[in-house]
């Protein structure tokens, strides 16, 4: 089958390495970057063929100033990410057949990263990030060092999930937080950090509680689901940040928007049924953050004005009893 | 059709331009709305993050009222609709989670066996109503608008609770309606992309410069107004936007229209029918455009 591939690539006015603002601020890099040079080849490749192997042809037969790292080329390595008509994806994992969209493929790097050249990205931010979460083990101390430490099995079951991350960084490109602020851990270090706070055999686990609490961290996260859906081996990364900050306010950091919210939100809903967007904005803020009180006012005198601040008298849903009696039963907040 | 109702908090609340819209279009459609004014909020993933099983609970609740109607259930906003997508899905293929849920919502009355299909206004128009009786209702053409589409994340992902792996299709809806109603579709990347609305208390710069440049994204590729099925992405876009500009240090201005919004007006209601005139971000430009004569 003929395949037609766009391949965004070296431009030497781009945004490089050593120009680049990793994380991109505002204004994002597609506002910032001039426009990519894209270079379309044409190749001859069976169906079942991946982008890679479309990818190596071009390097081999036509064009061997191409650059494109990989290695294992059966997504293991982690090294071929990339930009795949738009989204990350692992070049050696993806069938041509399927990313051929108006009759071509489209590949690049992502514009949240600094780029090498062509198709290789720089992964110093991801390094970076991941080097903040202390991503090793802090082995508890042993009654009696002759003997191992035993882990139950269904604790180290809840593991196994992020232990599959292959550090490709498919998670961090698309990560809608990432791309306006990187202060951001992400969601590769933050699925990590999980990896150790939630190991029977960690002893430091409270102090990472506390720190991933901090800004930056796992309330910096706008749930977007953009990791899960682009992760190559099902690690999830937003299903363990939320196990991150479940035990997080189980152990008492609860000193956060985060907490507040969720707090705000569970006690309107079982006194009326219904959310009250009216106190959930303030209660959030902290009601003594005189600072972050203001900065909402703009917002909130715009909708007044334009009628679409919700009814002072927030009224309760017909039956609220039952939603009540559901909340006695299962418990509230956190239960 | 008759469909069991789920009009959600927010458009009962500081989006009461969506209930109205949504109300009035019903008809042209020929959906009969039955709605759930007993059914709870939906958690909006705030509790099934802290609370899975009270989320289950609250979320199985209004399930099983739907299917004691015996119609689908329809929202019209993509946060309800990946809500109770998930937790539809999750109770349907784990039974002791099911039954869970019944033993806690069996004292109120309720049982839910499972048979409840939820679908969004957007999925409802293309898959039960059909194009041929949208395009019998069109009385006026958009002809002449350039429209962005903007989804929000919880009618997109995760894939597997929304149906998406079967329908794929369902991820082109917007830009088909669009279509359809006579205006041209933006071709963005932010169209599937998050308006920042779920981190706007904790970390609000952020929040709304990652909306604002969405927003910017489809101006500069032409947009005259955005539309969106998801009223709390609605709030980020409009409610905020004045200040999402002031973060963002940049002029935006573009008005962002609810789907039933956009429909109504395509279907020769007034822009105060629709409540048009009650949006913090003027509509007035985009509206110039059109043609307001039935
Ligand atoms: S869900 Fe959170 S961590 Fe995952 S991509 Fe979105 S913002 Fe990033
Ligand atoms: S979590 Fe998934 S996407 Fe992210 S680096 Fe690991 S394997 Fe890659
Ligand atoms: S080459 Fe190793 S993951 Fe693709």
């Amino acid at each position: 089958m003929q395949f037609t591939i766009e391949v965004g690539r070296y431009n030497p006015d781009g945004i490089y390495a050593e120009n680049a603002k990793p994380g991109a601020p505002y204004p994002p890099p597609w506002q910032q970057a001039p426009p990519r040079r894209y270079q379309t080849y044409t190749v001859e490749l069976p169906e079942y063929a991946v982008v890679l192997d479309a990818l190596i042809a071009i390097r081999e037969y036509q064009d061997e100033s191409l650059a494109v790292r990989c290695a294992c080329r059966s997504a293991i390595c982690g090294s071929c990410a990339m930009w795949i008509n738009g989204h990350a994806n692992l070049a050696c994992k993806s069938k041509l057949t399927e990313f051929t969209k108006d009759g071509k493929t489209r590949v690049e790097t992502p514009p949240s990263m600094p780029v090498i050249r062509d198709l290789v990205w720089d992964m110093k931010p991801f390094w970076e990030q991941h080097n903040k979460v202390k991503p090793w083990l802090v082995g508890k101390p042993l009654a009696d060092p002759s003997q191992e430490y035993r882990a139950d099995n269904s604790r180290m079951e809840e593991l196994i999930q992020e232990v599959s991350c292959i550090s490709c960084g498919c998670c961090l490109m698309d990560c809608e937080s990432y791309a306006v602020n990187p202060e951001f851990l992400g969601p590769h270090a933050l699925a990590k950090a999980f990896r150790y706070a939630g190991d029977p055999r960690d002893a430091e686990t409270r102090e990472r509680l506390g720190d991933y609490s901090k800004p930056g961290g796992v309330w910096d996260c706008t749930h977007c689901y953009e990791c899960v859906a682009q992760c190559p081996k099902g690690v999830a990364p937003l299903e363990q940040i939320l196990k991150l900050r479940r035990m997080a306010v189980d152990s008492g950091f609860t000193n956060n928007a985060g907490t507040r919210h969720a707090d705000a939100f569970a006690d309107s809903v079982k006194h009326s049924g219904r959310l009250n967007e009216l106190t959930l904005m303030p209660r959030s803020t902290g009601l003594f953050n005189v600072v972050g009180q203001l900065k909402t006012l703009p917002s909130a005198f715009n909708m007044a004005r334009a009628g679409k601040l919700p009814p002072l008298l927030h009224k309760s849903i017909p039956g609220v009893k039952r939603i009540k009696a559901i909340f006695e039963r299962v418990g509230g907040r956190f239960k | 059709m008759r469909v069991a109702f789920y009009p959600g908090c927010v458009s009962k609340g500081a989006c009461p331009e969506l209930y109205v819209s949504a109300k009035a279009i019903a008809e042209p459609l020929g959906l009969e709305l039955e709605e759930l004014t007993e059914a709870p909020c939906t958690g909006a993933g705030v509790l099934s993050e802290q609370n899975p099983k009270l989320a289950d609970s609250l979320n199985g609740l209004t399930l099983a009222m739907a299917e004691s109607k015996g119609a689908s259930l329809m929202t019209i906003c993509s946060t309800c609709q990946g809500v109770l997508s998930a937790t539809n899905h999750h109770l349907k293929t784990d039974t002791e989670r099911l039954a869970g849920v019944n033993a806690t919502i069996g004292d109120q009355g309720y049982s839910y066996a499972g048979t409840t299909s939820v679908k969004h206004l957007l999925w409802i128009l293309f898959e039960d109503v059909g194009l041929d009786r949208i395009r019998a209702s069109i009385k006026r053409k958009l002809t002449g608008l350039k429209i962005a589409p903007f989804y929000g994340c919880y009618i997109l992902r995760p894939a597997e609770y929304l149906g998406l792996r079967e329908r794929p299709e369902r991820k082109t809806y917007l830009e088909q309606l669009i279509g359809l109603l006579g205006a041209e579709a933006v071709e963005y990347s932010g169209s599937t992309k998050c308006c920042g609305f779920p981190m706007v208390t904790f970390n609000r710069d952020k929040s709304l410069a990652m909306g604002g440049n969405h927003i910017l994204e489809a101006k500069d590729k032409g947009a005259d107004l955005l539309v969106t099925p998801c009223p709390l992405c609605h709030l980020n876009l409009d409610g905020q936007q004045p200040d999402a500009a002031r973060v963002l240090r940049k002029d935006i201005g573009v008005p962002i229209f609810h789907l039933p919004q956009l429909l109504g007006l395509a279907f020769g209601y007034s822009p105060e029918e629709l409540r048009l005139d009650h949006h913090v971000v003027s509509t007035k430009g985009a509206l110039g455009k059109v043609e307001l004569k039935v």
